[in-house]
């Protein structure tokens, strides 16, 4: 029994240091709508700040105001971030501060390596919490008994917070409804700063607190990012008490889960966050999020197909690049392909979140399920290659059919978290069914056959495809079904008044985008000629959303170029540096900072001025209204 | 719009090719490939060593009077990142061979490569027993002991110990299954009084410590096997400690003994745990003084076990490519199959049989002095005492 009662207790002290960070992301999120992507990086930076402080002041106050001192460091860094970067793309579509954010996390990841060095820090421990107490014969690490007391005396402080001062009167109101706050003259950029001063101070206190817990290296920021999204998720967006209650649950079935299943805590938030989400679409506590209020259309310039010179002018091009083996070399060529496959990758995903509204963040689930059908097919069954091009992509189609369902229930972030959630569902039974995938060692040896296997004829199959796909998804936004999918977009209420079906028209646009994705990845299984749980991991699907948001989301094709420059860019430099991350985080901010309509809406805005200076007579519709913002 | 996306995309790939290099005709090139950002901590020094080994081999003449030049590139941590960074060494670079990785799968995604286009690979630390075994083929050589070499030296001790009840804790992947897979084969073979009375697999770089903790405690075991490292190691030893865990039990461990792993553990280090490792500082044979004595002149830091495995991989290159005169490919592995040839550990052969190398490791006990963990009574295990029978690996190696 003693055991049972400590093993509770250890699981509570876990909650406690997920629940300070998710806190600080929920708050983030429920004001200001910034997917913080560096909530980690902040928590990493807190641990690290925090450690070089406590080496250098002794003693108990030396060690907690360390804490405290870093954790304040940390949040001015924060409200630089946020007054220097995030204040300039407020307005920009919905998930782009995402980019920037993920951005500053790849710079800080090499930046504290460069600073602190490459070795794991371990810090000391607490002073007067060293240890344990003995609990009917069952140790308990008297630090965990602080943490259990601190996490709930933090959720009281942030309660009297929100609901104790005018401040929090004003948070609570943002989050509810943020443009009736700026409507009636609340100064918005001084609550966002301060909320995001506030809620990155409590991703760098519980990065602090860490230390005498923790070893303290430039990896801890991707460890805890995810969870701490699902636990935001989880409780419901914006909901302090929601993500408390959502990290003591998940603590608690991981710590008595590893009893019963020794392998369960690899997947076991992601089960959590799809049950709850399928039971209670806007999580535990959260409340269904207000119909969006902005009128459709207005910072969207309207598509149209291209005009005939544009077409010839993209055909153009793909001659262009269909030129490319008669001069370059076998690895230029390779690059190609692979840079053909990501656009195609990346046209999957733009055509489901720039033509459906709906934001996958676990795309790479189809592309890996299409690159693992094509293994099997080719490695169980024999079929020749030709045949596993075909069929491979079934397995994605498959895939985005089942959980495709499920997922256009919901709608915006949970629609978003979903698919992370079912994507890692996805990646741990590749990563942990051994006998059939190879577990993390992959199946090797799907090379493609001989009439595709020199880089020339591998570049042309895939550019041909890329080329087919583009076209076919253009074709298909300018259909009937194309227009159903942008009104579902635009406005679910209007589309499903005037009859359409709105919840199958986005299925069936799920189950295109993620058989599209399936393509790709068959494609990818052969260029590479292995398969590895890689294909369906997280780091893909932020690629891939990184690469539409890149190219411009309210584009119809941009995702082409941001497949292109992403990808160019991030081989190019992994082989010139080993600071990659460095250069392209930094690349990455730039670019958010000069276009923030992406690279395509830039450069279409940019056009459109110029077509208004010159006389006038063009449509109105063509104008931008950029004033509504 | 689209007539821009392809210049810009043919103007990187031009770029990428086309980036020449200033290393002459004459030049021998060995193309590296390791984790340089996501594993900084192992490949930092992993790069001082092979950088000390081509510093080495230049001033004494190069290779049959040829310059080596190594040409390093980054994966990533990544398979399909690792491929095209061998592609380009390979198509764009003109290497002679390819060399590195760290992370098994990494490891056998190059040497797939290797077997497809045919290229000389010598895998330095991959520790998985299929890059040699159930995946080997014949361009692909390893350096490192593997899985099975060191869990076989462990239980060479293990077995020695008077415990019946064992439990154990691994990462969930490969490395972990596989480590505590021919750990639990080869003991029972040994001491079929053995019961495993629990294991643990927490995620890679994720583990939560106190449940873990907590979970085994509760199932009493009498000696523990760890194949946990880096910040998961030192979260299991923290948590360990203050509940008391190691208490009167025995603990088995693999690679804790490196000083990479060993040395973050500090004035927690925990006392008496057998494991593998580099105790640099209590080797004493005149091949190590030397390299020792090198390694903290050049660097004036002390070596850790990825400066060994660093050196010596560009060493056994360089032998390599000496020994065959060319940089054929085949002329290459009849060069490499059975090759003898001196490390820091003593003499060391590459296994026609297998192509694994018989590069052993230290075995020893940890144990606390100043404040620092250290190894104490290391006994050097020779590689070529702890693999199985050539029947049972030619049972295990397809046939090329």
């Amino acid at each position: 029994m003693a055991f049972y009662v400590v093993q509770f207790l250890t699981g509570l002290a876990s909650a406690a240091s997920l629940f300070l960070v998710a806190s600080g992301l929920s708050i983030i999120f429920g004001v200001t709508r910034i997917v913080n992507f560096a909530h980690g990086a902040f928590y990493m930076i807190g641990a690290y700040i925090a450690f070089t402080l406590t080496e250098r002041l002794s003693g108990a106050f030396g060690f907690w105001g360390s804490m405290v001192l870093a954790a304040i460091a940390v949040a001015l860094i924060g409200v630089l971030v946020e007054m220097v970067l995030l204040r300039r793309i407020y307005h920009a579509p919905e998930l782009f501060q995402l980019l920037a954010t993920f951005g500053l996390t790849l710079m800080v990841e090499d930046l504290v390596v460069l600073i602190w060095g490459p070795d794991d820090l371990v810090g000391r421990r607490a002073p007067g919490f060293r240890g344990a107490i003995d609990f009917f014969g069952q140790n308990i690490p008297s630090y965990d008994l602080f943490l259990i007391v601190l996490g709930p005396v933090v959720l009281g402080i942030l309660w009297l917070l929100f609901q104790r001062t005018r401040w929090g009167v004003l948070v609570r109101a943002a989050t509810q409804d943020r443009d009736m706050v700026a409507a009636l003259g609340v100064n918005q950029k001084w609550l966002f700063t301060s909320v995001f001063a506030v809620g990155v101070f409590l991703a760098a206190l519980g990065g602090a607190l860490q230390i005498p817990r923790d070893a303290v290296h430039h990896a801890m920021d991707l460890r805890i990012i995810v969870e701490v999204f699902v636990v935001v998720v989880i409780g419901g967006l914006g909901s302090i008490v929601g993500a408390f209650v959502a990290a003591v649950l998940v603590s608690e079935l991981n710590a008595f889960g590893i009893l019963i299943f020794p392998k369960i805590s690899i997947i076991l938030v992601f089960l959590v966050m799809a049950v709850v989400l399928i039971v209670r679409p806007w999580g535990l506590f959260g409340k269904p999020e207000a119909p969006a209020r902005k009128t459709p259309g207005l910072t969207v310039n309207p598509w149209r197909p291209l005009t005939s010179n544009e077409r010839l002018l993209a055909l153009a091009a793909l001659v262009i690049a269909a030129t490319l083996p008669l001069f370059a070399g076998n690895y230029a060529l390779t690059v190609g392909s692979e840079i053909a496959i990501f656009v195609i990758f990346a046209v999957s995903l733009h055509f489901l979140m720039s033509v459906g509204g709906l934001a996958s963040f676990g795309h790479a689930a189809y592309f890996g399920l299409g690159a693992y059908g094509v293994a099997f097919l080719a490695k169980m069954a024999g079929l020749p290659m030709i045949l596993c091009l075909l069929l491979g992509p079934l397995m994605g189609c498959m895939g985005a059919a089942v959980f495709g369902f499920f997922a256009v229930q919901l709608s915006g972030v949970y629609f978003a978290m979903l698919t992370l959630a079912f994507a890692q569902i996805v990646w741990s039974i590749a990563f942990q069914w051994v006998s059939v995938t190879g577990g993390d060692n992959g199946i090797l040896g799907v090379w493609p056959e001989k009439w595709a296997g020199s880089p020339s004829h591998f570049y042309w199959l895939a550019l041909g495809i890329a080329a087919l796909v583009t076209i076919a998804l253009r074709a298909m936004v300018f259909s009937p079904f194309g227009y159903a999918l942008r009104a579902t977009r635009d406005s679910l209420l209007r589309t499903e008044a005037i009859g359409i079906n709105a919840k199958r028209i986005q299925w069936t646009a799920f189950v295109i985008a993620g058989t599209t994705a399936g393509i790709g990845g068959a494609l990818f299984a052969y260029l590479k000629g292995s398969v590895f749980p890689d294909n369906l991991g997280i780091s893909l699907s932020v690629d891939a959303l990184v690469m539409v948001l890149l190219g411009g989301v309210e584009t119809v094709s941009g995702a082409v170029i941001g497949a292109i420059v992403y990808k160019a860019l991030s081989i190019w430099l992994i082989s010139q540096t080993d600071l990659s991350k460095l250069v392209l985080g930094g690349f990455i901010m730039l670019i958010v900072v000069v276009f923030p309509k992406g690279i395509v809406g830039m450069l279409e805005m940019l056009a459109q001025r110029r077509r208004k200076s010159s006389p006038p007579g063009s449509s109105l519709l063509a104008k931008p209204i950029e004033s509504a913002e | 719009m689209r007539a821009r996306n392809y210049f810009v995309g043919a103007a990187f790939a031009l770029l990428a090719g086309g980036m020449a290099h200033s290393a002459l005709a004459q030049d021998i090139k060995i193309g590296e490939i390791n984790s340089y950002s996501l594993l900084p901590a192992f490949t930092e020094p992993y790069r001082k060593g092979w950088q000390l080994a081509v510093e080495e081999i230049n001033a004494a003449g190069g290779i049959n009077g040829k310059k080596l030049v190594v040409i390093s590139k980054d994966d990533g941590g990544k398979p399909a990142d690792a491929q095209t960074a061998a592609n380009e060494l390979v198509s764009s670079e003109g290497v002679a061979m390819l060399t590195g990785t760290f992370l098994s799968n990494i490891g056998l995604a190059v040497s797939d490569f290797a077997n497809q286009k045919k290229v000389f690979f010598l895998a330095a630390e991959p520790l998985t027993d299929a890059v040699t075994w159930s995946k080997g083929n014949k361009y692909t050589f390893r350096l490192r002991p593997s899985n099975y070499m060191q869990a076989a030296m462990l239980v060479e001790a293990a077995a020695k110990l008077p415990a019946k009840r064992w439990a154990t804790i691994a990462p969930n992947y490969e490395y972990g299954q596989s480590a505590v897979a021919v750990f639990k084969k080869l003991m029972s073979e040994k001491r079929p009084d053995i019961q495993w009375v629990d294991e643990q697999w927490p995620p890679q770089g994720k583990i939560d410590a106190g449940p873990v903790v907590q979970a085994v405690a509760a199932a009493n075991p009498e000696a523990i096997l760890n194949v946990t490292f880096g910040a998961d190691l030192v979260k299991l030893v923290r948590e360990g400690n203050t509940r008391g865990l190691f208490k009167g039990r025995e603990v088995v461990s693999f690679l804790t003994g490196e000083p990479e792993y060993l040395d973050p553990l500090k004035d927690e280090t925990p006392e008496g745990w057998i494991v593998t490792g580099y105790p640099w500082y209590s080797i004493k044979t005149p091949e190590h003084d030397a390299f020792l004595k090198a390694y903290q002149t050049k660097y004036n830091d002390y070596p850790r076990l990825g400066s060994i495995v660093g050196y010596q991989t560009i060493k056994a290159a360089a032998a390599i490519l000496a020994k065959a005169g060319s940089s054929e490919p085949e002329k290459l592995i009849a060069a490499a199959e059975g090759l003898s040839m001196p490390s820091p550990f003593g003499e060391i052969t590459f296994r026609k049989i297998d192509h694994q190398s018989t590069l052993g490791a230290y075995v020893g006990k940890t144990a606390l002095k100043d404040g620092k963990g250290v190894m104490v009574d290391s006994v050097y295990k020779k590689g070529s005492d702890y693999l199985p029978s050539d029947a049972e690996v030619e049972k295990m190696r397809p046939k090329d």
